[in-house]
């Protein structure tokens, strides 16, 4: 590990005070809550013009959060470092944990996503759910959402971060069971929020572990005390990385822990748009880019990251390509892009200006993409089968154009976002030495290439080819409240990453945080992997042209091969966790209560039945015969008297 | 002079009594055999006091007395509620304190 990691020791010692606009920092994560505390306080009398307030105040946010970058854009990069104290949170001996907000680039590039685009998605829902009774509840739980990502992505410690973890998952769980009259979307929730916990179980141990470690939580002491003693306590940080990365792997929704993604859709489209764009699957990246030192100092802990990308990256575009239902798709297309960021992640300080990078870009085009299925939705009926729409793009020409954009990008089409950050991330992959560039560089690869399968076939059917309406169907655009985010969005998915990618922007923006990376040739030339993977995505586009658009799509789903059913059914994911976790965990508490009442119960049962049986036959003596009495007690005094005589 | 037939005297009249009570079923003779084994006892408290030359039985059978006295007094006015409302004084009859 030649690399060098610079940002962090050194912003210890310069995290100076906020001051000036960045002392409004924390109204960053005030304004969304409030937002939430008074729509679910305020009850129906806020029913008329709640959802305007959320949309407001996350407006807001993101304008603080704008002013605060502006002012941190004027720093020298060796001072954009700040964090702002709230209150001491909790202090207990040696122990304390302050509440305290870290303004870096790092945390400003999120806040500046997580706001805009999910601001973009607060105007969007306004129309979306406009003919839905509750409404109001689910600005409410919007801006919950946006105010604990927040958290998440500005505390100065673990144990804040946690706060905003947990947050996140609450909020997430609300808003995927937010039509929980039906039971099948209310076991979502719940999966998902079982799934979350698994891994929030390796977040807190990783926390335990580092207080253990290095008597604190705080970002400074952790990861300067990684920097430096790290080779130290090798085993204490790989341990702690394996388990951060668990709960990477819950939130972020990576293998094993990927389960709860697809069905996840059953939220309204808005939430999945917010869910799998700018908050929630990216916090499991964030948290493996901020905990760099960790990984820097436990190259087992950084391998097996890469390992998990790579695995998630390539299940997921599987089960992309398979799935007929819209809204799947894309939930397996997220898995698999979010696979992307976690390799780019465990490479190192080569990958983690990339895997971050490919984040802000997979935010935009990947909101486009959600708001436009939504927009599609809206325009069918709220149908999500693939096989039931086709031809669509003349009758819905916005959608069919920012849907368009999103989809250029996510293939990786020269010179649009995606290209950009994804190229960079394959590049990053092919680093190295030995087998692992080429492993996870062909990876890498390869999955551009089931990306661009994928993402076509979706957009092919969607809006190309044969009619296959429903008979009734009157697609529609959508009013301009959906469609102006859309095509902000589309915007951003064009032209977003070419502009960050100018002079080296972004990566040199978040050099200060993530340290510089060492200049370092990948195995292959670039103009090489870039030729192959450009290959690749031209065959699978094409694939998918002659497939779903040249050729004609059966209304009714064919049987497919044995590969097709297997990623159909998510490659058996659920039946894997029932047959590993779920039955054996049910046998175990059915032992366990069987246990308890036959052994615990049967004993504390046994004795007490016991005393009872004896008392019930020891008071049959009470006869209520006075003689009786007299008789047993003359037949003691004799019994003593001869005792004394004989003892005697 | 011999203490024996005093002794003698004594058991017989506490046997008598505890026969007495323990076969008896009318309280008042029951009572009154309760009474009989009291004395017995007394008298064999004053029959050591003179063998041993000192008054400590006779101290003990006055306390007896005083005992038995106040007992009386409460046993009488037991068995004369008792009486009056099941009109007997059967001590068999009076069993309803009992498991």
């Amino acid at each position: 590990m030649n690399l060098i990691l610079s940002g962090t020791a050194g912003a210890a010692a310069q995290a100076g005070a906020a001051s000036g606009v960045q002392s409004l920092t924390w109204l960053l994560v005030g304004l969304p809550l409030l937002g939430a505390f008074v729509l679910m306080v305020g009850g129906r009398r806020t029913d008329r013009w709640g959802h305007w307030l959320a949309v407001l105040l996350s407006w807001a946010a993101f304008v603080i959060g704008a002013a605060v970058f502006l002012s941190v854009l004027g720093e020298p990069a060796s001072e954009r470092v700040s964090v702002q104290h709230l209150f001491s949170w909790v202090p207990a001996g040696a122990f304390s944990a302050e509440a305290a907000l870290r303004v870096d680039t790092l945390s400003l590039t999120f806040v500046l996503l997580v706001t805009f685009v999910g601001s973009l998605i607060h105007v969007y829902s306004v129309a979306y759910m406009a003919a839905d009774p509750d409404r109001r509840r689910f600005f409410a739980y919007l801006n919950l959402f946006v105010a604990a990502m927040l958290l998440l992505v500005l505390a100065d410690n673990y144990l804040l971060l946690y706060v905003g973890w947990e947050g996140v998952g609450l909020a997430s769980y609300l808003l995927i069971g937010f039509w929980n009259h039906n039971p099948s979307y209310a076991a979502a929730a719940k999966k998902a929020f079982v799934a979350n916990r698994v891994g929030d179980i390796g977040l807190a141990l990783a926390i335990a572990s580092m207080f253990l470690v290095f008597g604190g939580v705080d970002f400074d002491t952790v990861l300067g005390g990684a920097q430096q003693d790290g080779l130290q306590y090798q085993g204490w940080m790989t341990f702690i990385g394996l388990m951060l990365l668990l709960g990477a792997c819950g939130k972020s929704a990576q293998v094993p822990l990927q389960s709860w993604l697809g069905d996840a859709m059953a939220g309204p489209t808005p939430v999945s748009a917010l869910i799998h764009a700018a908050t929630m699957v990216t916090a499991g990246v964030y948290l493996v880019v901020r905990s760099g030192a960790v990984y820097q100092a436990a190259p087992t802990a950084a391998l097996i990251v890469v390992i998990v990308g790579a695995l998630s990256l390539l299940f997921g575009a599987i089960v992309a390509s398979a799935k007929d239902d819209m809204k799947k798709v894309l939930a397996g297309s997220t898995m698999s892009q979010v696979g992307y960021m976690m390799l780019a992640a465990g490479l190192g300080p080569v990958g983690y200006a990339f895997a971050i990078f490919h984040l802000v870009t997979h935010g935009f085009f990947k909101a486009g993409m959600f708001l436009g299925a939504g927009s599609v939705m809206h325009g069918m009926d709220d149908v999500v089968d693939l096989r039931r729409f086709g031809d669509l793009a003349r009758t819905m020409r916005i959608t069919w154009l920012t849907f368009g954009a999103g989809w250029l990008s996510i293939i990786g089409f020269p010179f649009l976002s995606g290209f950009w950050s994804k190229d960079a991330i394959i590049e990053a992959a092919f680093v190295g030495e030995g087998w692992r560039p080429w492993v996870f560089g062909s990876v890498a690869m390869l999955a551009a290439g089931l990306t661009a399968f994928y993402a076509s076939r979706m957009f092919f059917m969607m809006f190309h080819g044969r009619k296959r309406w429903d008979t009734g169907a009157h697609p529609h655009e959508a009013p301009p409240l959906m469609t102006v985010p859309m095509i902000v969005l589309a915007l951003g998915s064009v032209f977003l990453g070419g502009v960050l990618t100018i002079g080296g922007a972004f990566v040199n923006w978040l050099t200060p945080v993530v340290g510089e990376a060492a200049e370092e040739e990948p195995v292959l030339s670039v103009p090489v992997i870039t030729a192959i993977t450009l290959a690749l995505v031209a065959i699978g586009a094409l694939w998918a042209w002659r497939q779903y658009a040249a050729s004609d799509v059966p209304v009714v789903q064919p049987r497919g091969s044995l590969a097709t059913v297997a990623a159909r059914r998510d490659l058996f994911q659920d039946d894997v966790n029932e047959a590993v976790f779920m039955r054996p965990g049910q046998y175990l508490t059915r032992s366990l209560v069987f246990a308890d009442t036959k052994g615990v119960d049967g004993a504390v049962g046994g004795i007490a039945g016991m005393v009872a049986g004896t008392a019930g036959w020891l008071r049959k003596f009470q006869t209520g015969f006075v003689r009786s009495y007299a008789a047993s007690m003359l037949v003691g005094v004799v019994v003593l008297l001869g005792a004394l005589v004989v003892v005697r | 002079m011999s203490a024996t037939p005093f002794l003698m005297l004594s058991a017989i009249l506490f046997t008598i009594g505890a026969v007495g009570v323990l076969t008896r079923r009318n309280a008042i003779v029951v009572f009154m055999c309760v009474e009989l084994m009291l004395n017995a006892s007394n008298l064999a408290l004053i029959t050591f006091a003179r063998v041993h030359g000192n008054l400590d039985g006779q101290v003990a059978a006055f306390f007896v007395m005083v005992v038995a006295a106040a007992e009386v007094v409460v046993g009488l006015a037991i068995i004369v509620s008792i009486f009056r409302t099941r009109r007997s004084a059967s001590v068999d009859e009076a069993n309803l304190l009992k498991y």
